[in-house]
């Protein structure tokens, strides 16, 4: 076999964007192979969205003033369910080293990874949610501002969720203390989000609540890579 | 182009215990290091060390007379790591994991079906790695160093699990990427021969 020699810088890495596309799409192959993970958080957010009304009663009012919170509470524990898993396997079989050691930059890989995470965990979860809204009475005109701050908040959490991910990584069953380090970031997402839903069906001003979930996913997709890079590097000492 | 990749006095220490104290070498283009020593005793750490990703209690390595951390990317971008886990996904066939390692770093313009080819692994590319044996697993880790089309090579025990055939074959591999102008770090416990200017490190 003739082999050709070493080629020394004629060719030169893949561009950025390739690391990141290759991240996203082996994230999203993986979770196509393993459906188990992408339909168990789905499968949570059905249940106590679905049971809720049996608990309390079906009373129609009752109905109408708490589906707003219980779907958005419902969500927020479904992502952080989903959350522990994010760079866990990568970890254990040796890939996280490798991503490490790549000449790509840490924060665009990790952004490829967050985006599949969100496409298997934030996105399905907005798609599903209109149904369980129409069993909580929402009107039409509410359920698709319920869809736009329910898309807004996954993106957000899926990032900061990743930082807690990536701290605590290399500590066995860190679910606990994940959802404690993410829990003080992801509250005010909530509550934005619960309160425009709640402000849309009473026909209320609701937009300041999408403007300030906007504003913290943009900050979040602007500083969260860098920090669970960081978080990484530390984590895998 | 030569490259050169040097240790000036590394110092690590783990937990309360110090894996090496003062370890220096050089390695040059063409050259292998063997990084000799007992069980435990921190060749994979120094590995780790090297590549930048545990921190130095003191020391520095250096890459064409560059500190690594000023260089991380090119540096990065020049080595290709065969760890002790194989880093591949088991969920994923054999293509589909070299696939992804295409778009990470510079890949060789050799045909990828003569490398499965000459490491025994060209009628395991639709199946999914979990099935493989460790030695296959192995062999496929291997076939990444060869389509990535870099001066560096960073083993871990790279004889683990494979057969006498594939610990030959390892060995005339090695052999090639030097005399292409490839160097190579490699730990080992076991008496590895390869006929190119061999510097060996003990850890005590």
């Amino acid at each position: 076999m003739n082999t050709p020699t070493i080629s020394e810088g004629q060719r030169e890495i893949p561009g950025i964007f390739f690391g990141l596309a290759a991240t996203t799409k082996r994230d999203l192959l993986l979770a196509w192979k393993r459906p188990g993970d992408v339909l168990n958080p789905l499968f949570f957010f059905a249940m106590v969205c679905t049971l809720f009304p049996l608990a309390v009663g079906p009373s129609a009012e009752q109905l109408e003033f708490s589906g707003p919170g219980v779907l958005w509470v419902a969500a927020l524990l479904a992502t952080l369910l989903s959350l522990n898993s994010l760079f866990i396997s990568d970890f254990e079989d040796g890939s996280l080293d490798q991503l490490l050691v790549s000449p790509q930059p840490l924060p665009m890989l990790v952004l490829g990874k967050t985006l599949a995470h969100w496409l298997t965990s934030g996105l399905p979860l907005v798609l599903v949610s209109p149904i369980l809204a129409i069993t909580y009475r929402m009107p039409l005109s509410v359920v698709g501002v319920m869809m736009l701050t329910l898309g807004l908040g996954t993106i957000s959490l899926s990032l900061l969720g990743s930082i807690g991910a990536a701290l605590t990584v290399g500590l066995h069953r860190g679910t606990a203390l994940l959802s404690l380090l993410i829990l003080p970031l992801a509250m005010p997402i909530m509550i934005l989000g619960a309160n425009a839903v709640s402000l849309a069906a009473t026909n209320d001003i609701y937009s300041t609540g999408i403007w300030a979930l906007g504003a913290y996913a943009i900050a979040s997709l602007s500083l969260a890579p860098y920090a669970t890079a960081a978080a990484l590097r530390i984590s895998n000492e | 182009m030569t490259h050169k990749l040097s240790g000036d006095n590394l110092t690590l220490i783990r937990g309360e215990r110090c894996l090496f104290e003062d370890l220096s070498f050089a390695l040059e283009s063409g050259s292998l290091l063997i990084l000799e020593g007992r069980n435990g005793c921190g060749k994979t750490s120094l590995i780790r060390a090297i590549a930048g990703m545990l921190s130095l209690e003191e020391g520095t390595v250096y890459w064409d007379d560059v500190p690594v951390e000023k260089v991380r990317q090119t540096f990065h971008g020049s080595l290709v790591w065969l760890a002790h886990r194989t880093g591949l996904k088991g969920d994923l066939t054999l293509v589909e994991n070299l696939g992804f390692e295409r778009s990470l770093r510079t890949h060789s313009r050799q045909d990828p079906e003569e490398v499965y080819e000459r490491l025994g692994i060209s009628r395991l590319k639709k199946l999914v790695l979990r099935s493989l044996s460790a030695g296959q697993q192995r062999r496929v880790a291997l076939a990444r160093m060869l389509l990535s089309d870099v001066p560096l090579w960073f083993m871990d025990e790279p004889f683990t699990n494979l057969d006498r055939e594939g610990r030959v074959l390892v060995m005339e591999l090695v052999e090639e990427h030097c005399s292409k102008g490839g160097m190579c770090v490699m730990a080992a416990h076991q008496d590895v021969e390869i006929k190119v200017p061999t510097t060996r490190v003990k850890i005590q």
